[in-house]
């Protein structure tokens, strides 16, 4: 990479607007970017903040009512805007190409791979069929995709979402663009299939030259993929620059409100939590003038950032292509600052709450095929819980982390009772509860034991107003009946949640997701319970959004004293909201102990693998890289010995194909199920290295 | 694959005989008023009536007579037909061939017709074609088959005088003849189809998929024809498969109003004059239509869906 080389791509002063009824709206403003040969750019802002519409622009693919107002997108010496169908054909496919989000949507449910990966070449080249096909197997091989041959004659549906995400990249590198865009390509995968699939992109550019442009709202993603990154806001970048300068030192007010959301690994729920953005991402046509930032700026200044709207600019001190959209920049100290929040107290762990002992729960599956009714095995058991045992006191945390498929939302759905156990017992307040159905169970049962949903957009029924549906809770519980109290429980309710009061006549639809979700807090929390299960509940928020909501959990817990059981596939939000944790793969529990324990040697193999997963947008942080390889395998037929063993990278031998592993204790309530002994498994190396507070130059 | 295909057949004979039974129950006991006095009716006296039931064999246990007529029907013994005075089947078959005959065409004429302008429609939703489609579409499906039988009569026959005004093809088949009737079942059935072709295709046209077609930098006709094309006919397939139950019945008020000798005339003749073994030879008849189409959909939808193949 030398400066002198002509860019790839060059955006120019480009203002992107979608026309409505009511009017236009300006989606993007003010967007320049240049993107040089190997080079791989990231852009990174939260949802409705305009980037996938750029990478749109710059496949001029904007629907009926998107246009580009002014501006240019120059690609290698074209300008893509004045271009016609045929042209832009040219380009497509061939000299940029796109990399979605969700890649069993963009691929075709009723053609073969081998049909969708051939019509690439086939349509920008003049070659035969075969010649089409040798290069598509290849091309599956280079992503490193096993057995492509049987790939290619696969429907999209016969993969798993890692395969397909692979499959999709194959067919984005086919005819070798000289420009890939990547929208969020691993958003909808598992932790440790997208670190695959980020090493792959990370190797892309070296093997191929590729530039790249990374969309993603990530920032620990971004510092593993990227070479610069631009952050949006509202619209517009609000700083530039390349990994190093942004990361170490972030300028805008907004960047650094992002940093202070995530929960890197030096942030503390008790001594340093989470700091959340006040505010609200402004509509676009209701920005304000000057700086778009400002309501939502702790450095906002009167009578200068609200005046007239102003330009990027270089950062006085940091490398040249390192800018910033903020005129305060140079009077704002970060590291004067508290990186986090004030201080909060830590919570004292009371009596036991919950004890798991044994659990287990099978689903039959019956198998209709000719084959299965010959062979007698008609009926089969899906393993989904296989022997959980862990307890949950008072005050405490505990979360159960593991991958889609690990059994984790099936023990929710038998701890709240929507499913009884086949075995073992669940204790809640010393009564099993594991076989009793939740229609059998007492008002006082339920009311104790309540949960708030991943998904807060389907939950609320959108025809009831926000203060119907809490006060029906409320009545349901009989917890008050008067309909005046009943009132002011809702009112104290949306206090806690701090919602303003006149929501209560509010619909779903008037809402933003997170204050959906402190709605979904409310209700679970409606009948004061002991125990909550919180499925995922910010895995479907922005960052500053989620934050916000972490921190209320928190809050209410602290104020309540209750167990919250977390589930989550989020290694550092559990690292740090929870103070026990228990790993979970294929329905066995594989590790179990406190935070520290979990995360520091000696680990569980997988524990090892999520861990390393994680993304940390934290340069100085340096992190052992671990790709499990292969699928999870099929809770129908799961593999012989160590449910593991398919895809660990530290396999001893026979023993763990063929024999079940024996839980090992560590210490007092550190419990890991593996064949290695502990001295072997204490002798790794920390995944995760955070160095010293004195060594560090980071701004914070 | 085979064992579905079983599973559909044995599902389509349980329907059949479901639907027997409830016929038998309706037509053949005493449930819905006496069989003798619905044929030789209302003046005949006590003694007749004994003496016609005897004959019959009436006077047997109900489930003697069903395992009977059950297996009659089963047979092809379908009964005999007081109105016409002969057997059923002689009477039934070349009806049923003639309403074939009529049904064929109309589809012939309907499918490719409807399929093309829906899709057209549906491939640019809300552009000029669209709305002129769509309109067109509401406006001969909201015109019921009788007015649009006049309606074409008018034109066609007394005013153009280009066609003949009936359809009872006495002199033997004549092709001119079926054109008015399949006319009328054509312009009132086309706006349905294409309007789900179009709201299937509309949508398939929204899906990422396509996105990503149209990004891979695919000529558009490949775009539509490849990826669009056999997702967007899932849904039209289905509705297809039930006009082919519609037409059965929808033809009687057409072929009524043309003077067609077809299965729809045939069987408000039979419920005007009481004649049970004719109605129930045509409602079996409707029967088997409805399952075994369904079936055929069922199997179609297969190739259509491979999801639905290799899962």
């Amino acid at each position: 990479m030398t400066d002198n080389q002509d860019p790839v791509l060059l955006c120019k002063d480009l203002c992107i607007s979608y026309y409505t009824r009511a009017g236009e709206i300006p989606a993007v403003v003010d967007f320049s970017l240049t993107v040089k040969p190997g080079e791989t750019i990231g852009i990174v802002g939260e949802s409705g903040c305009g980037k996938s519409t750029v990478a749109m622009a710059i496949m001029q693919y904007m629907g009926a009512n998107g246009g580009i107002k002014s501006g240019s997108i120059t690609f290698k010496g074209r300008d893509l805007t004045t271009l016609n169908e045929d042209e832009l054909r040219s380009i497509r496919g061939s000299e940029i190409s796109m990399i979605y989000q969700e890649p069993f949507a963009s691929l075709n449910p009723s053609l073969k791979i081998s049909t969708q990966l051939m019509e690439v070449p086939l349509a920008h080249e003049n070659i035969s069929k075969e010649e089409a096909r040798k290069r598509s197997v290849q091309m599956l091989t280079d992503v490193n995709l096993p057995d492509p041959e049987r790939v290619m004659e696969s429907y999209p549906h016969q993969l798993s979402g890692g395969q397909q995400q692979r499959a999709v990249i194959a067919m984005g590198l086919l005819s070798n663009p000289s420009l890939l865009l990547l929208d969020e390509p691993t958003t909808a995968l598992d932790v440790t299939v997208e670190a695959g699939i980020v090493k792959l992109i990370a190797d892309i550019s070296k093997k191929f030259g590729t530039s790249q442009i990374y969309i993603s709202h990530n920032l620990g993603l971004i510092l593993e993929t990227c070479d610069r990154v631009f952050v949006m806001y509202s619209g517009e970048v609000v700083e530039e620059g390349t990994i190093n300068s942004l990361f170490t030192w972030p300028k805008h007010p907004y960047t650094h409100g992002l940093f202070s959301c995530i929960p890197l690994p030096t942030t503390d729920k008790n001594a340093a939590p989470l700091k959340p953005i006040q505010g609200q991402l402004p509509l676009p046509f209701e920005r304000p003038s000057g700086c778009y930032f400002g309501p939502r700026c702790d450095h906002f200044e009167q009578g200068l950032c609200d005046k007239d709207h102003f330009r990027m600019e270089n950062v006085e001190g940091s490398a040249p292509d390192h800018r910033v959209r903020c005129l305060r920049y140079k009077d704002i100290d970060h590291t004067k600052e508290a990186s986090g929040d004030t201080a909060k107290e830590s919570l004292e762990i009371g009596k036991r709450v919950l004890n798991v002992d044994g659990m287990k729960k099978y689903y039959e599956v019956k198998d209709a095929s000719l084959m299965a009714l010959i062979a007698g095995k008609s009926v089969r058991h899906v393993k989904a819980n296989e022997e959980l045992n862990f307890t949950a006191h008072e005050s405490e945390t505990v979360a159960i982390v593991g991958e889609s498929g690990c059994g984790k939302s099936t023990f929710a759905k038998v701890l709240m009772g929507l499913e009884t156990g086949t075995e073992g017992e669940i204790r809640h307040k010393g009564k099993d509860i594991s076989d009793i159905e939740v229609r059998d169970r007492s008002t006082k049962q339920i009311r104790s034991l309540q949960m708030v949903f991943q998904n807060p957009f389907d939950t609320l029924n959108p025809s009831h107003t926000i203060g119907g549906q809490i006060s029906r809770v409320i009545r349901q519980f009989g917890i008050e009946t008067d309909k005046k109290k009943v009132f002011d429980r809702v009112m104290t309710l949306l206090d806690t949640i701090k919602l303003p009061r006149d929501f209560y006549f509010r619909k779903p639809r008037q809402l933003s997701g997170g204050q959906k979700q402190r709605i979904g807090i409310a209700r679970a929390f409606a009948g004061n319970p002991n125990l909550v299960i919180c499925d995922e509940p910010v895995s479907a928020l922005d960052v500053s959004v989620a934050a916000a909501v972490t921190e209320l959990l928190m809050d209410i817990q602290r104020e309540h004293k209750t167990t919250l059981l977390f589930i989550s596939h989020d290694m550092s939000v559990v690292r740090y909201l929870s103070d026990r944790i228990v790993v979970m793969y294929l329905g066995h529990l594989l590790e179990r102990g406190t935070t520290e324990q979990i995360f520091a040697p000696p680990y569980h193999p997988y524990t090892e693998a999520l861990l390393s997963a994680v993304p940390i947008a934290d340069p100085e942080i340096t992190k052992r890289r671990i790709v499990l390889e292969g699928n999870l395998p099929s809770a129908i037929n799961p593999p012989k010995g160590c449910p593991f063993c398919t895809r660990c990278h530290r396999k001893i031998g026979d023993i763990c194909d063929n024999e079940p592993p024996q839980d090992q204790v560590v210490s007092d309530r550190h419990v890991i199920k593996c064949h290695i002994p502990i001295e072997e498994l204490s002798k790794i190396k920390p995944v995760i290295i955070v160095p010293d507070e004195s060594e560090r130059i980071h701004a914070k | 694959m085979i064992l579905l295909l079983l599973k559909r057949i044995g599902f389509m004979i349980f329907t059949m005989i479901v639907v027997s039974i409830i016929l038998f129950l309706l037509l053949e006991t005493g449930l819905t008023g006496d069989p003798a006095t619905r044929v030789l009716g209302n003046f005949a006296s006590d003694e007749q009536k004994e003496i016609w039931r005897d004959q019959q064999g009436y006077n047997q246990p109900v489930i003697v007579r069903y395992a009977k007529w059950l297996g009659n029907f089963a047979t092809g013994n379908l009964g005999t037909s007081i109105r016409y005075k002969g057997p059923v089947k002689d009477v039934l078959l070349p009806r049923l061939w003639n309403t074939a005959i009529l049904g064929f065409w109309t589809f012939a004429i309907m499918i490719p017709l409807s399929l093309t302008l829906g899709i057209l429609s549906g491939m640019k939703e809300g552009s000029l074609l669209d709305r002129t489609i769509s309109v067109f579409g509401i406006l001969t499906t909201s015109v019921p088959e009788f007015a649009s039988a006049v309606f074409f009569s008018a034109l066609f026959v007394f005013g153009l005088k280009w066609l003949p005004g009936t359809s009872s093809m006495s002199d033997g088949f004549e092709f001119k003849q079926l054109l008015l009737p399949a006319m009328v079942l054509v312009v009132y059935d086309f706006g349905y189809v294409a309007r789900m072709t179009r709201a299937s295709m509309a949508e398939v046209m929204t899906s990422q998929y396509v996105r990503s077609a149209v990004l891979k930098g695919l000529p558009y006709r490949q775009v539509i024809i490849r990826h669009a094309l056999r997702n967007a006919l899932i849904a039209p397939f289905t509705v297809i498969m039930l006009q082919i139950n519609w037409l059965l019945s929808g033809v009687i008020v057409v072929e009524f109003f043309f003077a067609y000798k077809g299965f729809g005339a045939l069987l408000l003749e039979a419920s005007l004059n009481n004649d049970i073994a004719l109605l129930e030879a045509c409602a079996m008849v409707a029967v088997v239509v409805a399952v075994s189409s369904q079936t055929i959909a069922d199997i179609g939808y297969t190739f259509l869906n491979p999801r639905i193949r290799f899962s």
